[in-house]
């Protein structure tokens, strides 16, 4: 199979100049920054895609003493494991985007929230935030970073139940707004980032924000870190320009046979063959249509693949990890579960299908967060595009 | 009853006892015991000066944090789409011959359960497993004879 990736190299590129970046980046102005954050149009890549320049400019005009700054470690979005290997290969860079941001919005302490499935990566983690924080004093900055550990829930990841995690609460999220840059952890402005986003930050403190705009198209800047696993002979973690059309993806990363594509997980769309030409993988615009947002979670499956048993597999986990709390994405998780084997079992005629996809369309405009939210697009997407394999 | 709580007042002086510490005073009694006891809850709640019922909301709700006994080493196989595809049902059949349990189960001599556990960010190198925090990826039948034959022989040389 002939290979043609156009691999990048800015996030995991080791240049040991973090204190030269570091100190040079927090002696600017910090509108200067921010600017150069927004301008480079850097959105967050942990898949819900807000712009990174204003949240922290939002964060740095909300009027408090006390301010937080938290690195979203809690990577569990199924298919994704990027922010693994960048915490253990280039965390400086996350610490240094935290370090900045806390100096420009005017917090003193700063958390990675690292989920449990990860504790292996903790001791070496330490020992580069020990050094770490005597940079932050060679450089005068009154700034500290705490790893909070996770415990086993996907629904962490959200940010406001992140928060309720920390404040010792169940991990159910609050309604919003407030936002967490004016109401965060424990009631205070609070940044929180993904654990990529904040490495970008880096690259465009050392680069400037041109470079990082010159990649990609439209509304989907810079480049992006994707996981790509399933039925493809080179999985892995590739760092791609933004913007690349799933042909060309499946083409590079395929197997010859791949009939699908899930791009963002479970909580993502799942695309089938013949849309692979018309599907361009980045933010353009609204979430509609030929452009999908992602966490960066690829994941491929080939012709002998039972779609019916991913969907199955993915409302499993829906039902495991939804906190409970709204009854849409509660009850709605378990009868898309339940309804999908009715059907396969010949209990209930195909046309039930149509009952559950309207079901999923409710639990997309009524569920509390994003988690229930987005069960529809896995459920849908699968459903739509592949019917028969659902009721045969 | 005395052990549970020295350790629960220990961990409240290590961590704090604000709501922040909640968490990871739970963790610590995990780390030690495995799970966490009605009495344990009770003697966090009393130490935080928090409902009891408010610990248990926050214990039972963490799949990390377990409220009924487990074994020395927790065995969590992840279960996620991709490892499914690689063959995670062979891996846990070998584990449930290899241990002699059924998933969900612990030996008899409470050192080794088996559970399933949702994608633990190995998706690129499945199926993959946890021993207590410890990952083991790209795993084989035969492969996962030698790591519980090495934990087993690790608990023969500790007695």
């Amino acid at each position: 199979m002939k290979k043609n990736l156009q691999r990048l190299d800015l996030i995991f590129k080791n240049e040991h100049d973090t204190d030269v970046i570091l100190q040079r980046t927090l002696a600017r102005n910090d509108d200067e920054v921010i600017n150069d954050l927004i301008s480079s149009g850097l959105k967050g890549r942990g898949g819900a895609g807000f712009p990174t320049g204003l949240k922290w400019k939002l964060a740095a005009e909300s009027q408090d003493d006390e301010k937080y700054v938290i690195c979203n470690a809690d990577e569990g979005e199924p298919g994704t494991f990027k922010d693994r290997e960048i915490l253990s290969s280039v965390p400086h860079k996350v610490l240094s985007g935290m370090a900045v941001c806390a100096k420009i919005i005017g917090a003193k302490k700063g958390f990675i929230y690292l989920r449990s499935e990860y504790t292996f990566l903790k001791p070496q983690l330490l020992n580069v935030i020990e050094e770490f924080h005597n940079l932050l004093d060679s450089l005068k900055l009154n700034f500290r970073v705490e790893i909070f550990m996770g415990s086993g829930a996907y629904i962490c990841g959200e940010e406001s139940a992140l928060f309720e995690s920390m404040e010792g609460k169940r991990g159910e999220p609050r309604n919003k707004p407030p936002f967490p840059t004016d109401f965060g952890y424990k009631g205070k402005p609070t940044v929180i980032n993904n654990v990529e986003t904040l490495a970008h930050t880096y690259s465009i403190f050392k680069y400037g924000p041109d470079k990082f705009k010159d990649l990609g198209i439209q509304d989907s800047r810079g480049s992006k870190v994707f996981s790509v696993s399933g039925d493809t002979p080179i999985p892995g973690i590739y760092e791609l320009e933004f913007g690349m059309s799933l042909q060309k993806f499946v083409d590079d990363f395929g197997d010859g046979d791949s009939k699908a594509v899930q791009v963002g997980g479970a909580s993502g769309f799942c695309v089938p063959r013949k849309r692979f030409g018309k599907t361009v993988i980045g933010y353009q615009g609204k979430l509609r249509g030929t452009s999908l947002p992602t966490g960066g979670s690829m994941m491929i499956f080939n012709s002998s693949r039972s779609m019916y048993n991913v969907l199955h597999n993915y409302l499993d986990f829906f039902v495991e990890e939804s906190c409970g709390q709204c009854t849409p994405c509660r009850v709605g998780t378990q009868q898309l579960l339940i309804g999908i084997q009715a059907v396969k079992k010949g209990e209930q005629s195909s046309s039930y299908l149509d009952k559950l996809l309207d079901l999923a369309e409710a639990m997309r405009v009524t569920a509390k967060c994003g988690l229930g939210q987005s069960v529809a697009n896995s459920f849908s997407s699968i459903v739509e595009n592949f019917r028969e394999e659902m009721i045969y | 009853m005395a052990e549970v709580k020295q350790l629960v007042k220990g961990l409240a002086d290590l961590h704090g006892r604000s709501m922040e510490s909640l968490l990871p005073i739970l963790q610590g009694i995990v780390h030690q015991e495995q799970h966490i006891s009605e009495d344990a809850m009770v003697e966090v709640a009393r130490e935080l000066n928090i409902s009891a019922a408010q610990v248990f909301g926050t214990a039972t709700f963490y799949s990390f944090l377990h409220t009924k006994p487990l074994g020395k080493y927790v065995i969590r196989v992840c279960k996620t789409i991709t490892c499914m595809m690689h063959g995670k049902n062979q891996i846990i059949k070998e584990l449930e011959t290899v241990l002699k349990i059924n998933l969900g189960e612990t030996t008899h001599d409470r050192k080794f359960t088996l559970l399933e556990t949702n994608c633990l960010g190995q998706c690129h190198k499945g199926p993959a497993m946890l021993i207590n925090d410890e990952p083991y990826t790209e795993l084989t039948p035969e492969k996962v004879r030698e790591i519980i034959m090495k934990y087993k022989q690790q608990e023969i040389n500790a007695n």
